[in-house]
């Protein structure tokens, strides 16, 4: 555990500031290929902000400014060369409220393999029910595929955009606080979801819930005011973390 | 007691407030509706869609509006088509995706001042180019005229519709490769529908409606045109005409022109919100 051999995502000195107001502050973390990373840290600490900077998302607000080095796989994904849609295919994104696309089931995962041209038409039927069923929501909608997503309850949503991401076959999942939204079965569903694909691959999930993230994190990023104040594998942060400041927060006393 | 009392009484006079506003409205449109059917019922038969007028401009009693009726359709439906296909392009690249809000909040603005401008400058406007061309009263500028009144309508309810889309919604596309393109197209589109189809159909609805834009632009005829040179009737100018003729009979027949311009905008409305119905489905809320 404590050698990390395969670094999937690093940040160097990041900084994230939106006008004069700065979210992400000089953050240095390292996260694991093929493990369940948790970011955790109290609400407005910049988590959500954290992730969205590892697939370019956040430039679709246009008064970001974004400093330092963001590496995925050794490339710095900040590179103004690069196609961005390129880097934002690695990684899957799974948000607090599932937002399925404005079409069918069957279209919501086919529709990413259809703009990258990822299969031949005569397969995409077949990669449409493997992703279906890898998120496990295949026998509670084989029988209408075709009709509209909005008509899914909010788990069954939740677990569409799951397949979706899949479908184009990433690197890294993203999901922010992917079952705040969700009812307690629905909630559960989706993690063990999340470890049954860390193993193919890297998870980062940014929650608020720190047993939600006792539960499910191999190695865990504590981010506190947008400064991140510890990081490591899970065991040794929770049991004996070594910052008085996550300490505290692990303690409850901040949050 | 006494404050339950009194927010029982607000309650009940916003009540009555909102009653007779809704009641205003429903017994005008009865009544407009009442004067055009009780007027145009005696002059509305066969030979009012089969027929072109007859006699002249206020004299003609004979013959039906069937020219009008053609020129009513030729002039607002592709008038609206470019009107939402210039449109569309605009509205998509106010979306911040594409521009920064500085610039469209400025372009935002210029097209509500555009929307308020009256209609009859439209029409002068297109007179000035037309002189300069040296091309008459014709079809074509009709078009020009009502394109450019229809614009800034439709424009600006589209722009509404795919501006409320969500931000996750996006996200959720861009997360998966799209480019901004595919995401406005495929993704943005799709959500907005039910509102594009409103904003279409509000601009349709002005743009058929319209006389002053079209009085000096397309002109006006008893005859059917042949090209897209040719002046043309509409339903509104016609029935602007056949009112201020001094014979009765005459003026009845600005009463079923009336009519059957209502009948044409009930079945657009009917029509869209079939296909709004079908879109409504799919959008994510």
């Amino acid at each position: 555990m404590e050698t990390m051999s395969n670094i999937q995502i690093e940040t160097k000195k990041l900084n994230v500031c939106y006008g004069k107001h700065c979210i992400i502050r000089d953050v240095n973390i390292k996260i694991p290929a093929k493990k369940l990373t948790a970011i955790i840290g109290p609400s407005g600490c910049g988590k959500t902000t954290l992730l969205k900077s590892f697939n370019r998302l956040l430039e679709i607000r246009d008064d970001v400014r974004i400093s330092g080095e963001i590496l995925v796989d050794g490339i710095n994904i900040l590179n103004p060369k690069l196609n961005v849609p390129d880097i934002r295919k690695k990684m899957g994104l799974l948000s607090q409220k599932p937002y399925p696309l404005p079409m069918s089931i069957y279209d919501n995962v086919a529709y990413g393999l259809k703009i990258h041209n990822h299969v031949k038409p005569e397969k995409l039927e077949k990669t449409v029910k493997y992703c279906l069923k890898e998120s496990g929501l295949w026998y509670e909608v084989k029988d209408r595929l075709h009709e509209p997503a909005s008509g899914l309850s909010v788990g069954q949503q939740q677990r569409l955009c799951l397949a979706r991401a899949i479908a184009i076959q990433p690197e890294v999942l993203l999901s922010d606080e992917p079952t705040s939204a969700l009812d307690p079965i629905a909630a559960q569903q989706i993690e063990k979801l999340l470890v049954k694909l860390k193993k193919e691959y890297t998870v980062v999930l940014v929650t608020h819930t720190l047993r939600q993230a006792k539960r499910l994190a191999d190695h865990v990023i504590y981010l506190y005011f947008g400064k991140v104040i510890e990081q490591g594998p899970a065991d040794e942060i929770f049991n004996n973390p070594k910052n008085s400041k996550t300490k505290l927060y692990i303690d409850g006393d901040i949050s | 007691m006494e404050n339950i009392d009194k927010r029982n009484l607000e309650e009940k006079i916003f009540k009555i407030i909102m009653i007779v506003s809704i009641l205003i409205v429903i017994i005008s449109l009865i009544i407009i509706i009442g004067i055009v059917i009780v007027n145009g019922a005696s002059s509305l038969n066969l030979e009012m869609f089969t027929q072109t007028a007859e006699g002249g401009l206020y004299l003609g009693k004979s013959g039906g509006i069937l020219n009008a009726i053609i020129g009513s359709i030729i002039l607002a439906l592709p008038a609206t088509l470019f009107a939402f296909l210039i449109g569309i392009g605009i509205a998509l690249y106010l979306q911040r995706d594409f521009t920064h809000p500085h610039i469209s909040s400025f372009i935002r603005l210029s097209l509500d001042i555009l929307w308020g401008i009256p209609s009859i400058l439209y029409g002068i406007f297109c007179v000035i180019i037309m002189m300069y061309l040296g091309i008459g009263e014709s079809v074509l500028f009709g078009i020009i005229a009502l394109t450019l009144l229809e614009l800034p309508l439709i424009t600006r309810g589209m722009d509404e519709a795919m501006k409320v889309v969500p931000v996750g919604l996006k996200e959720g596309a861009y997360s998966l490769g799209s480019t901004k393109f595919e995401t406005a197209v495929k993704v943005v589109r799709r959500q907005a529908m039910p509102g594009i189809l409103a904003g279409v159909l509000l601009g349709l609805g002005r743009g058929i409606g319209d006389t002053a834009s079209i009085l000096f632009t397309s002109g006006f005829t008893d005859d059917i045109p042949t090209s897209i040179f040719d002046s043309t009737a509409a339903l509104p100018s016609s029935i602007y005409f056949l009112y201020n003729s001094p014979i009765e009979s005459v003026r009845q027949k600005a009463y079923a022109a009336a009519f059957i311009l209502l009948i044409i905008v009930l079945l657009i409305s009917i029509v869209s919100r079939a296909l709004s119905k079908k879109s409504v489905k799919y959008v994510i809320k």
